[in-house]
């Protein structure tokens, strides 16, 4: 229903600019000259149970501070609706500090606007920020998988039939990544687990996520994780069916109490209020900033009921060695699903090499095509 | 929890038209009830374009229901009182002289969703209880068998009203004023019957069937709230009424058909077809506009259209 949505910001903007026009004069900043206005732009609704609201959660700490106003609008699809939600935050609201959480926000629109509004800060999460691009861009983001990897671990350990199952919205490097790290962490548990991937296309289908679950269900599969915006359907439709799931993004356990056994979860809270903080101090943010387990930008859910005491000492001592850095999960010599070596023998990727962020394979193990 | 392994072997090829017929018989029902609904508008001669914001409303209204009260079937009732309302509004403004049905039909639309967005934010995140299903397959020991005819109540329900609606618009005195004031206003003003009220009542039932139809979404499957939770079904049902010929047997099939061919892109994946899944994925659409063009003809208008709908007029 994007075509759809009101617009009451872009017919104020809409006003604004005609009458900034009129008197020749840009609309000022707001009055309280002091006070930091930091807008957040969401793709979907705040409260998904999924990536959003772990964004919102960032968000709410963030409010909590003294001297910031939070600004934030949601259900912002990935087109020139995102220039225009950017424009009306810095030229309405005096935002000087925006975060764009969607990943098809940064590549052309976040660009464009940072081209556009030099003294603006623009924090895009899950981007690649390049020395080409605006310093005043920049792009963080989390290494989730390290946790879909200790998900892999206690999913190899509780699936009975060793068939994974993974709902998957598109076939980008971040979705890769996760599902080969869910799938390698499987495998280093029972090394005859196999993650069955379906695609269904977009962030949030809530009918086809629902299909592609029971899909996978009718296949024997008996754990599932995801990788969507919202995975409620995903973990409902699993419980509801009788069979384990992972979750992501959030903690969704209270959807699935029994059948959820662990998940993959975001620390925005962690990390948004320091941002802030560096900000108004005048600080350098670094424009390109990563981080994972031992930075805290990601935690793993406590353990549900039906996790056992082998698939806990796994994933538990996984979690001690990549919190203390150095451990790879990406090393040679790794076979992608189609035979062709990825990577060397040898050779292993740090959780930091950028190679990874640019993923096109799926490890062997996956049922899956990336195309 | 989870079934024994044997039990749960993957039955390989076969699979894939259980999985489809699965599929369609749980994505079906929305698509089922929205177009018998609008058949029933569109038979009385005036088209409810407004049935997508009515399908999400009789959704943020069951699924809200269900969860304030606790029981599902009170939200099910919520949503058909709630799409009956918007019916009567979508004939209200109608029956005002020189307003196009159309027009009001989009405005409702986008009224409905952007209520029902606003009005549902709170409810998203609470899980509300859901319809239970009826196992139709307890004898079978196949597993994936048992769950494709794991059959909810309203899908039954849509069984039988189609082909009863079908019945009703031949055989019935009511069937046949609906029909004169969709072939003929003038005709039906003749026989003395109040065109305005015939049409009412046409759009709040189906007002009322496009609610119930919202409410199999969010009480049902997928089975909770959220803002995409239609992405554009009840406009795609409106569809099919065309494509069905304002036929409410061709109605049914036109769903099952839908539904199906939206199952054909997970049911393929799971079985290892994972090439080219933007292509299954586009399956419904590619279909609609085959039989759209084979059926197509330049000599002729459209066969079972009512003569006093705007698109025919």
């Amino acid at each position: 229903m994007s075509l759809f949505r009101h617009s009451r910001r872009r017919f104020l903007q809409g006003a604004a600019g005609t009458a900034a026009a009129l008197s020749g004069l840009l609309p000022g900043r707001p009055a309280f000259a002091d006070e930091v206005v930091v807008g957040f732009i969401y793709v979907g609704s705040r409260d998904d149970y999924g990536y959003n609201q772990a964004h919102a959660q960032g968000a709410a700490a963030v409010k909590a501070m003294a001297g910031v106003k939070v600004d934030e609008e949601e259900n912002v699809p990935e087109t020139e609706a995102v220039e225009k939600s950017m424009e009306s935050m810095i030229n309405l609201d005096g935002a000087t500090l925006l975060f764009p959480t969607s990943f098809g926000y940064y590549n052309p629109h976040v660009l464009k606007m940072a081209e556009k509004y030099p003294k603006v800060r623009f924090e895009h999460c899950g981007g690649l920020w390049t020395p080409k691009d605006p310093t005043n861009a920049a792009s963080y983001f989390g290494y989730i998988d390290e946790c879909q990897y200790l998900s892999g671990i206690v999913a190899g350990h509780t699936s009975k039939t060793g068939k994974l199952g993974f709902v998957a919205a598109k076939p980008i490097p971040q979705v890769l990544r996760n599902i080969n790290a869910f799938t390698l962490g499987a495998r280093s548990a029972n090394p005859q687990a196999q993650t069955q991937v379906i695609f269904t296309g977009d962030w949030s289908m809530p009918v086809k996520e629902a299909e592609a679950t029971n899909s996978l269900v009718d296949q024997g599969v008996d754990v599932v994780t995801c990788h969507v915006d919202g995975p409620k359907t995903v973990v409902e439709t699993a419980a509801r069916r009788g069979i384990w799931v992972t979750g992501y993004h959030c903690n969704q356990s209270v959807l699935a109490p029994k059948a959820y056994l662990t998940g993959a979860e975001w620390n925005w809270e962690q990390l948004y209020p320091k941002f802030v903080k560096m900000f108004m101090a005048g600080e350098p943010i670094p424009n390109f900033y990563r981080g994972g387990l031992k930075e805290g930008l990601v935690k793993p859910s406590p353990y549900g009921p039906a996790v056992g005491e082998a698939a806990r000492k796994q994933a538990d001592d996984a979690k001690a060695k990549l919190t203390a850095g150095g451990f790879a999960i990406f090393k040679g010599p790794l076979v992608d699903n189609r035979g062709k070596t990825v990577i060397a023998a040898g050779t292993q990727q740090g959780q930091t090499d950028p190679t990874l962020e640019k993923m096109d394979y799926l490890v062997e193990g996956v049922i899956g095509s990336t195309s | 929890m989870a079934a024994p392994a044997s039990a749960m072997a993957a039955l390989g090829w076969w699979g894939l038209p259980l999985a489809v017929i699965a599929g369609a018989v749980r994505v079906s029902t929305p698509f089922l009830f929205v177009s018998l609904g609008e058949c029933l508008t569109e038979r009385s001669g005036r088209i409810n374009l407004g049935l997508e914001g009515t399908l999400v409303m009789g959704a943020m209204s069951g699924y809200g229901v269900s969860y304030l009260t606790g029981s599902p079937w009170l939200g099910v009732l919520a949503a058909g009182i709630v799409g009956s309302l918007f019916g009567a509004l979508h004939a209200a403004f109608c029956s005002l002289p020189r307003v196009n049905d159309i027009a009001i039909g989009i405005a409702l639309m986008l009224f409905g969703v952007g209520l029902a967005f606003y009005i549902g934010k709170p409810l998203i995140e609470p899980q509300a209880p859901i319809l239970p299903s009826i196992e139709l397959a307890w004898w079978s020991r196949v597993p994936q068998l048992r769950e494709a005819l794991r059959i909810n109540v309203l899908f039954l329900i849509g069984i039988v009203l189609a082909p009863f609606l079908l019945w009703a618009l031949k055989h019935t005195r009511w069937g046949l004023i609906l029909r004169t004031a969709g072939e003929s206003a003038d005709a039906a003003l003749a026989l003395g019957y109040s065109v305005n009220l015939i049409r009412l009542a046409a759009t709040m039932a189906g007002g009322v069937l496009a609610g119930i139809g919202g409410s199999f979404l969010s009480l049902y499957y997928p089975g909770n709230w959220n803002e995409r939770l239609s992405s554009g079904q009840g406009i795609t049902a409106v569809a099919l009424v065309i494509f069905a010929r304002w036929d409410p047997m061709l109605c049914f099939w036109a769903s099952i058909l839908f539904g199906g061919a939206g199952a054909l892109g997970p049911a393929l994946q799971s079985l290892g077809f994972s090439e080219g899944y933007y292509l299954f994925n586009a399956a419904p659409y590619i279909l609609t506009l085959l039989i759209m063009i084979i059926t197509c003809s330049r000599r002729r208008t459209l066969i079972g259209a009512p003569a006093e709908l705007s698109i025919t007029r």
